[in-house]
């Protein structure tokens, strides 16, 4: 059993964000890099799902050196490998073309990713690799077992639950039930060091959309208190002045 | 310019999130001197049909083959690509629901398109063809320029409005020559909770946190969620801890909401939890701590005890409701 696991590396999930060179560059000063939160959850779950049957688990990620650690934390973590594509991630599309071109010849059973990436919450990666490698594709999983050639799955669905299964190999995405994150242990940290981490440089592919500025939300006004001996007011309040009931 | 929209239904129930996509897409038709064409793909009986004129789809292509009795992505995704291509459509409009977030990026693929999610704005044609989307979990809007020909745009449930238009669609049935024996997923069993206001989708919506002391306490934001109509949410602590499940987890690593009205109960406010409810039209916190940083995200606060105050409030929502009736 071979299974791909695509990462990327977020800002953390405290990080005040804000932008510099005219708002066109996301602010990476003082701030904390992470494995993406829900790609980590498919790391670990693709590592219960290995040690149960066999087989290996491949990160891969789309970034510049700086990336690296992140990578190394995954190795950490249990990956047996990893792969990097040596570029600045461009856009979803962009990432997607990168990944299954190095996918395409490695026979993968499952690929497994995080529903979305906390920094762009594009939420597209599953569905642009399923349709680049001919794979079905499934969202929002919350559950995975694997048996003979088969994913037996539960996903999101819009209010609600689905079971379903699924044969191999094909495309997921980890949503938060899956699994809980696994901290790294001495022994991991120190046998990262050494696991094969190889960089491949990038075809040629274009990004289809380009973010030309970014902008925080305006403030919020100031907040008008009730007092709580006149909670009840909150009601009326929310009919006559704000209009939202 | 020829617009797809992609018009989900729910158990042959058009969603609301399907209607304002319509609604979006007319109104982008409008200012471009453009026509609609609303996409239903599974058993819809015809009558229903009607609604999606009303906000203004100029032509209805109905995909009711058996094969699209079940949904997945990569059979929706051909009949939408099916669909766009037979009408030399430009825009595909799809609402930003977990099956729209499912099939939007392999339309895309399938279209060679240019793909924007969780669009927050009507897309800026002044130069190229730009739209604002929200990034960061809400902690930031970004501005972004697609240059392709077609565009596939997924936009976020509840940011714009339905608008009636009062057309009649012609409908034409549609066949993407798709045959079920290939297919390599099957569904299993489908449960969805009945009577329940889908969180994703909400418009009003009532959240617990830590302040709620235990599971057991929960009746009263259940209980204010019923009277108001609101679905019920929590913080990351407390999915963590299984008072609630984590699809109900709203947050930077749950789920991203953008009600009219998002009323937060015991939770403090740390930025994880805010970014995903900050869009929220009006937020109400209700906290006994009158440091806790929600005050400052708040349109409308409350410094006390939940115990005190939630049965005071639910006890006004009621006979609010009443004289409504």
């Amino acid at each position: 059993m071979k299974v791909l696991v695509c990462i990327s590396q977020v800002p953390d999930t405290t990080t005040k964000v804000g932008f510099t060179d005219n708002n066109t560059k996301f602010n990476t000063q003082g701030v904390q890099f992470i494995i993406n939160p829900y790609d980590e959850l498919a790391l670990t779950r693709a590592l219960e799902i290995t040690e149960k049957q066999g087989g290996t688990v491949t990160v891969i990620n789309v970034g510049l050196a700086e990336t690296e650690p992140s990578i190394r934390k995954a190795l950490a973590i249990g990956a047996n490998d990893a792969v990097r594509i040596n570029a600045e991630p461009m856009d979803a599309f962009f990432v997607a073309e990168q990944i299954s071109n190095y996918a395409k010849n490695e026979n993968f059973d499952l690929i497994l990713t995080g529903r979305e990436s906390i920094d762009y919450n594009g939420g597209m990666m599953a569905g642009l690799l399923g349709e680049m490698l001919q794979l079905p594709s499934v969202n929002v999983i919350t559950a995975i077992e694997v048996e003979n050639g088969m994913a037996k799955l539960e996903r999101d669905i819009d209010g609600g639950r689905e079971r379903l299964e699924v044969k191999l190999p094909m495309v997921g995405s980890a949503q938060k039930e899956l699994t809980e994150p696994r901290i790294p242990n001495m022994r991991g940290i120190m046998a990262a060091r050494t696991k094969p981490l190889t960089v491949v440089e990038p075809i040629g592919a274009q990004a289809n959309t380009q973010t030309t500025s970014f902008e925080n939300p305006p403030a919020k006004g100031a907040c008008k208190l009730i007092d709580p001996a006149n909670a009840a007011d909150l009601i009326g309040l929310l009919h006559n002045e704000a209009k939202v009931i | 310019m020829k617009i797809i929209v992609f018009a989900e239904n729910q158990e042959g129930q058009f969603k609301k999130s399907s209607l304002e996509a319509v609604s979006y897409a007319a109104q982008i038709a409008a200012a471009h001197n453009g026509s609609v064409i609303a996409v239903s793909i599974g058993h819809v009986s015809n009558d229903k049909f009607a609604e999606l004129g009303k906000y203004g789809a100029d032509q209805i292509f109905n995909y009711s083959q058996e094969v699209f009795n079940t949904f997945f992505g990569e059979t929706y995704s051909k009949a939408l690509a099916h669909a766009t291509k037979n009408a030399g459509a430009e825009l595909v409009i799809i609402s930003n629901t977990y099956s729209g977030k499912t099939i939007a990026p392999r339309t895309a693929a399938q279209l060679g398109a240019g793909i924007v999610s969780g669009v927050i704005s009507y897309p800026n044609t002044d130069n190229g063809f730009n739209v604002r989307r929200t990034v960061f979990s809400g902690k930031a809007f970004a501005d972004v320029a697609i240059n392709t020909s077609i565009k596939v745009l997924a936009i976020t449930p509840n940011s714009f409005s339905l608008i009636e238009n009062n057309k009649t669609a012609s409908i034409e049935n549609m066949d993407a020559g798709i045959s079920s024996d290939t297919l390599a997923s099957k569904s299993i069993e489908v449960a969805r909770a009945s009577g329940k206001v889908v969180l994703t989708e909400a418009e009003l919506v009532v959240s617990g946190g830590r302040g709620m002391k235990g599971p057991e306490n929960w009746h009263l934001i259940e209980s204010l969620a019923d009277i108001l109509g609101a679905a019920t949410a929590c913080s990351k602590p407390v999915s963590d801890i299984h008072w609630r499940p984590h699809s109900e987890h709203v947050g930077q690593t749950g789920i991203t909401i953008k009600p009219n009205l998002y009323i937060a109960i015991g939770i403090s406010g740390a930025i994880q939890h805010l970014a995903g409810v900050s869009a929220s039209k009006v937020i109400v916190a209700i906290n006994k701590d009158p440091e806790a940083p929600f005050f400052k995200a708040a349109d409308y606060g409350i410094v006390g005890d939940a115990f005190e105050v939630l049965p005071k409030i639910i006890e006004a929502a009621k006979s609010f409701k009443s004289q409504q009736a």
